[in-house]
């Protein structure tokens, strides 16, 4: 209990004094893990719409299969990214490995099922009645579908929000692909992991403490901004 | 060509009819009720008119366009029509972002879309509701956006499909005074379906009844419930008395028909042998204790089996080999001291007695 408490008042004076390496492992988690929200959101919601506003033959078993690979480990998605872009791999080239952008690739692949799952989710959540209420109303078939979109506002920004916190708070991929280097690829839970088995167990608190507040502070942000539009 | 028609028009759900050869016409300016009971098909038919559905055979012209048509823009037709459907779906904005939803969809400029909308909340009588959040709303008021926004770009048709089915008696009044005013003052075409028959006599110009997917009959409503086309029309507007029987005897427009065994007289050219439902209103049967000697064609020998006071007017039920419903006066059941186990005479006169011939129903 005692270490909480310190790692408390060391992580409230490490934001007080803005402590530089602590800002910057904090923005560098912040920005990767947006990075991969936006580049995911891109790709799932328009994918999810496109599986829910058609009906075709084995949409159900793709939905399944979808929803089994929500919880796939990050290390594996780490590993699998890790073949394509180290130097033997396909895009070896690039030279990717070890960079923030080898983390983006790897946290947008984790996220790519949760978040198209729980956009098909979100939208079978609307009335069906909006959809006719929409086309009687005079809306195009395009409009109707964006109208649906918009009334699952709520429940496709609640899929964002999760997807980030899956994003930001994943070790596996950040560790693989990034490869923990200081004032580089270093975000809060590589940064986490190091300080525990160097034994620093307040600055490990004091970071994971700073992580749950980035968490519930985007999620208090996001919430008044959709109560209020 | 009616403005609003339909041509043999059928619906089905797999194999399964739901409507059969609906034919319609309604005139441009009409209020027309469709009364029906549940399950009848109606919201079927006006998600076809409303050309929400494809239908799965036959045409709906409006206006002199035949709106079934391939090559038709359905989209462009439909923004002439609107529907109201029977659960109110508002969307999760502000109320004015409802009423306003069919003019952003047409593309209007922020300017006029205002003015036209406040106009129409003013109409409504929903001012000082714009900025409600319409989830937040009553079933009633949700009702009242729902219709304000139906009408707020102008429609030529409007369907509501039951739409104060689930509403209290205030806000089912407010509901329909803005129909009137509606269908008054833009010469609107409305359509409305309703389980409710009170409903169709206030509202309906003219009123179709929907059966088992067929529309049994079209007319005005005092027609309808004067005149049912068959016995299931009868049914449904709350007539008593009906009974199925086969045609005994005939003879110069005047029939025997045999119900349980005894003959009762009607005006029916049907032939014998036929199989009719026959209905007799109960305000049109005179009881009296003797039998009278007059010119009724009927006079049945019964037993009353229950007397039911209400107000100035006396329900007896009686036996004459089948049950009979009678209506009188309390003076007069008084006067008779009608009582239960009394031997009665019910007079009938053949005109009183409607005979139709027995529909059998192919749905």
């Amino acid at each position: 209990m005692q270490e909480l408490w310190e790692a408390l008042v060391q992580a409230v004076s490490l934001i007080a004094r803005l402590d530089g390496e602590v800002i910057e492992i904090s923005l560098r988690s912040l920005y990767v893990s947006a990075a991969a929200i936006l580049i995911a959101a891109v790709i799932c919601v328009p994918i999810g719409g496109i599986i829910h506003f058609h009906d075709f033959k084995g949409k159900r078993v793709l939905i399944n299969v979808i929803q089994t690979f929500y919880s796939i480990p990050t290390v594996v998605v780490g590993l699998f990214v890790f073949l394509f872009i180290s130097r033997a791999g396909p895009l070896g080239g690039l030279e990717l490995l070890f960079t923030p952008a080898a983390i983006v690739i790897g946290q947008v692949i984790l996220i790519l099922p949760v978040l198209t799952g729980m956009t098909i989710a979100a939208l079978n959540g609307v009335d069906r009645a909006v959809k006719d209420t929409a086309l009687s109303l005079g809306a195009s078939g395009s409009q109707a579908i964006w109208t649906i979109i918009g009334e699952a506002r709520f429940a496709v920004v609640g899929a964002l929000i999760l997807g980030f916190g899956r994003a930001i708070s994943e070790v596996g991929a950040a560790m693989m692909l990034g490869g923990n280097i200081r004032g580089y690829t270093r975000v809060l839970t590589t940064a986490i992991s190091l300080e525990t088995q160097r034994g620093d167990l307040v600055l490990s608190l004091a970071l994971g403490i700073i992580l749950i507040g980035i968490a519930m502070v985007i999620s208090v942000i996001v919430n008044i901004l959709l109560q209020r539009y | 060509m009616a403005f609003l028609q339909t041509v043999n028009l059928e619906q089905r759900a797999g194999s399964k009819p739901l409507l059969k050869s609906i034919n319609l016409k309604i005139d441009k300016g009409e209020v027309f009720v469709i009364i029906g009971p549940t399950g009848a098909g109606k919201t079927t038919l006006l998600r076809l008119l409303d050309l929400l559905d494809r239908p799965y055979a036959g045409d709906i012209y409006l206006d002199g366009i035949k709106a079934t048509d391939a090559g038709v823009n359905v989209m462009e037709v439909r923004r002439r029509l609107s529907m109201v459907f029977q659960k109110p779906v508002v969307f999760n904005n502000s109320v004015f972002e409802n009423v306003a939803y069919p003019l952003r969809v047409r593309g209007l400029d922020n300017r006029s879309i205002t003015s036209r909308v406040e106009g129409m909340l003013e109409v409504s009588g929903l001012s000082g509701y714009a900025k409600r959040k319409a989830k937040t709303l009553s079933g009633g008021e949700a009702q009242r956006v729902a219709l304000a926004r139906a009408m707020i770009a102008e429609p030529q048709v409007l369907f509501m499909d039951e739409p104060t089915a689930n509403l209290d008696p205030a806000s089912v009044k407010a509901i329909e005074s803005l129909i009137v005013e509606f269908n008054r003052s833009n010469n609107l075409t409305v359509v409305i379906t309703t389980h409710d028959m009170q409903q169709g006599w206030r509202l309906a110009h003219r009123a179709g009844v929907l059966m088992q997917g067929e529309l049994v009959q079209a007319g005005q409503p005092g027609e309808i419930f004067n005149a049912p086309r068959d016995i299931r029309v009868a049914g449904f507007v709350g007539i008593k008395n009906i009974m199925r029987g086969v045609i005994a005897w005939s003879r110069t427009g005047m029939a025997g028909v045999e119900i349980n065994d005894r003959i009762i007289e009607a005006v029916s050219e049907l032939p014998a042998g036929a199989d009719v439902d026959i209905y007799i209103r109960p305000e049109e049967i005179v009881l009296s204790l003797q039998g009278l000697q007059g010119s009724a064609r009927n006079t049945l020998a019964g037993r009353v089996k229950s007397v039911r006071v209400e107000g100035p007017l006396c329900t007896a039920m009686l036996d004459c080999g089948f049950t009979l419903e009678a209506l009188v006066t309390a003076r007069s059941a008084e006067e008779m001291a009608l009582s239960e186990g009394q031997e009665i005479y019910a007079s009938i006169k053949a005109t009183a007695v409607k005979v139709l011939p027995v529909v059998e129903s192919s749905i």
